[in-house]
């Protein structure tokens, strides 16, 4: 038990995934203009990240594995998670249809997010059991939305300032992750 | 034919060139940058990746039924990444170790996809060879560029392949170490859009 929650904080802040391993930087950047779209973007990456985390575990051990073919991975990886996507936004709508209004828009993006595919490609590099890769998919996941909140709150602040015109948008958001990412440095050594 | 030809490929490598123009593909140039050669390993995988994909779709643009040709080009895209993958690993296995997990990454990093939509979709095997071409030197240039900067000033060496310094800076400098850590690669990164927006907006 003690094993599985350091490894949460190490996913959360150490390793977070935005701001130390650098993936998920396209929907980083590209959905933190307003908080309203930071969060429902953090909380779809949470649902379809712990699944796609659970689901890859299954097929590496029982059918790649088993058949020798470890080489498809990436094919078969990108594969699931792309009709995973799909098939949660068809279930949301269908059952939920509160929830798909929030996170509706933010599903499609989530198959291209290099986060989702990176956290299960570590998880398998790992060699983490069953139970610690859907901790960490949701630990990363987590460390995820908590970056994209933070940096959505910086970077409404940075809308209201005068910012020269060369270093508008996209660089200075860069700037801005970089000093985020600075905080996060903080946390090395705590375990 | 070869004016289009031209034109094609010089747009990667000023008027488009990503990730500063196109604004995709920021995970590897923010996490491969630590050094030059690094920085040409991805490029050269990256190009092979998009000249590969963007043939295969173009050829096949008039099968591929619209409703599902996400999942086709993304297929196609995955194919030639493993292709990349199993290449590095039997002849550039140091970079292959060191480039890890961002060589499966390419499947994802929008500009495989992002041409496959946008270009090669649309237009002849020819044209989209031609596009193909660009963007990825175009997108290894920029990743050398960036790289150079980190390594010289974070590191004082500029390693070209091979893992041996080409160049080092002497022994009475001192490397700015930020450079190499993680928010050093997102503040260079930005310094340079900054300085890209500069020379592009005269």
């Amino acid at each position: 038990m003690g094993d599985l929650f350091v490894l949460v904080i190490s996913c959360i802040f150490i390793n977070n995934i935005l701001l130390a391993q650098y993936l998920g930087n396209c929907p980083f950047l590209g959905t933190s203009k307003k908080m309203e779209t930071a969060i429902g973007m953090a909380m779809a990456v949470i649902f379809v990240l712990v699944l796609a985390g659970a689901l890859t575990w299954i097929i590496n051990e029982y059918m790649l594995k088993p058949m020798d073919v470890v080489y498809l991975q990436t094919l078969s990886f990108i594969l699931v998670i792309a009709a995973l996507v799909q098939f949660v936004e068809m279930f949301l709508k269908k059952s939920i249809p509160a929830l798909y209004g929030s996170l509706g828009i933010y599903l499609p993006l989530i198959t291209t997010n290099c986060a989702v595919l990176g956290v299960c490609l570590i998880n398998i590099k790992e060699e983490y059991t069953f139970v610690e890769s859907l901790v960490t998919s949701f630990a990363y996941a987590a460390g995820f939305g908590l970056a994209l909140i933070l940096f959505a709150g910086v970077r409404e602040r940075i809308l209201l300032a005068r910012v020269p015109k060369p270093l508008q948008d996209v660089s200075i958001g860069l700037i801005t992750a970089g000093m985020i990412a600075m905080t996060f440095m903080s946390f090395k050594g705590m375990v | 034919m070869a004016q289009s030809l031209a034109k094609e490929f010089t747009k990667g490598l000023w008027a488009e060139i990503p990730p500063f123009r196109l604004v995709l593909g920021l995970c590897p140039a923010l996490a491969v940058t630590k050094s030059l050669e690094n920085g040409i390993g991805m490029g050269i995988a990256l190009t092979f990746v998009l000249v590969c994909s963007n043939l295969f779709i173009s050829l096949l643009r008039n099968i591929i039924p619209s409703k599902v040709r996400i999942a086709c080009f993304i297929v196609i895209v995955a194919t030639f990444v493993t292709i990349v993958e199993l290449l590095m690993q039997a002849y550039a296995y140091e970079l292959f170790l060191t480039l890890g997990i961002f060589i499966p990454l390419i499947v994802v990093n929008c500009i495989p996809l992002g041409r496959a939509e946008a270009f090669a979709y649309k237009n002849g095997p020819l044209l989209s060879i031609a596009d193909g071409l660009g963007l990825g030197i175009g997108y290894g240039l920029s990743l050398s560029a960036l790289a150079s900067v980190r390594e010289i000033l974070g590191n004082g060496t500029l390693t070209v392949w091979g893992g041996i310094p080409a160049f080092t800076m002497g022994p009475d400098f001192l490397p700015f170490k930020f450079l190499l850590t993680a928010p050093g690669a997102f503040v260079g990164l930005g310094l340079m859009l900054c300085l890209m927006n500069l020379i592009g907006k005269k």
